[in-house]
């Protein structure tokens, strides 16, 4: 029961990334791209987490939070450099 | 007479499919809603509850196959929890800065423009740092 629970979740989040994409090369704004983006590290967290229930392996984790940290810099760091024009000032 | 197995199988597999289909929901009102302080709106719900529900059960998972307590996801959701209100804040910003400079778009939608701040100043995000603004101390 819990294979076809991963799989549907696989399918669920295969198509979250379809409509992350489309978000991302639509546009029409940059800060629109900046919300397609840090919802595709959200996505590709919970896809790491899962390729680590389907494997049965539980050291896909440190990769899960190490994403988790870079995303979240890597969002801070394209809305500073829209504010200020520079990210570390 | 269920055994405990079983329901803890249940209990897996329904987070799982709970944390997907809001993952789903998420991503989805990123596409439809119509501008972007809406557009924050469905990635949020992605993050906590999508995010929160695989991660739960990823720890319910790994309880009834490996009998191991992994508090590894807790700190990646604990982590996410933190950081998700601050990227929001953010990308909050950087849209706000966008409609000043008339380059957002100015469609009709149900959040409407920003309002203005009360007082005479403008939002404390819109002006520059002076330059003998004092600077803010342990000791003030």
């Amino acid at each position: 029961m819990i294979d076809y629970a991963v799989m549907f979740g696989f399918g669920c989040l295969v198509l979250a990334f379809g409509l992350n994409l489309w978000r991302l090369l639509r546009g029409p704004t940059v800060g629109d791209r900046i919300v397609a983006l840090d919802t595709m590290v959200i996505n590709s967290i919970a896809l790491i987490v899962l390729t680590g229930i389907a494997t049965n392996n539980a050291v896909s984790f440190e990769a899960a939070l190490l994403l988790a940290m870079v995303g979240f810099i890597g969002t801070v760091a394209y809305c500073k450099f829209q504010l200020r024009g520079d990210i570390i000032e | 007479m269920i055994d405990a197995g079983l329901l803890e199988e249940i209990l897996t597999s329904l987070l799982i499919v709970v944390g997907a289909s809001f993952a789903l929901v998420g991503s989805w009102g990123l596409v439809r809603l119509p501008t972007l302080m809406e557009r924050l709106h469905g990635p949020t719900k992605a993050t906590t509850l999508g995010l929160g529900g695989i991660l739960l059960g990823s720890i319910a998972y790994f309880q009834l196959t490996q009998d191991v307590w992994s508090a590894q996801e807790l700190l990646v959701s604990i982590f996410l929890f933190i950081t998700a209100p601050i990227s929001a804040n953010m990308i909050a910003k950087v849209h706000l800065h966008g409609v000043r400079l008339k380059d957002a778009e100015t469609i009709a939608s149900p959040a409407g423009r920003p309002p203005q701040s009360p007082g005479k100043g403008d939002w404390a995000t819109y002006e520059a740092p002076h330059r003998d603004t004092p600077v803010a101390t342990s000791e003030d």
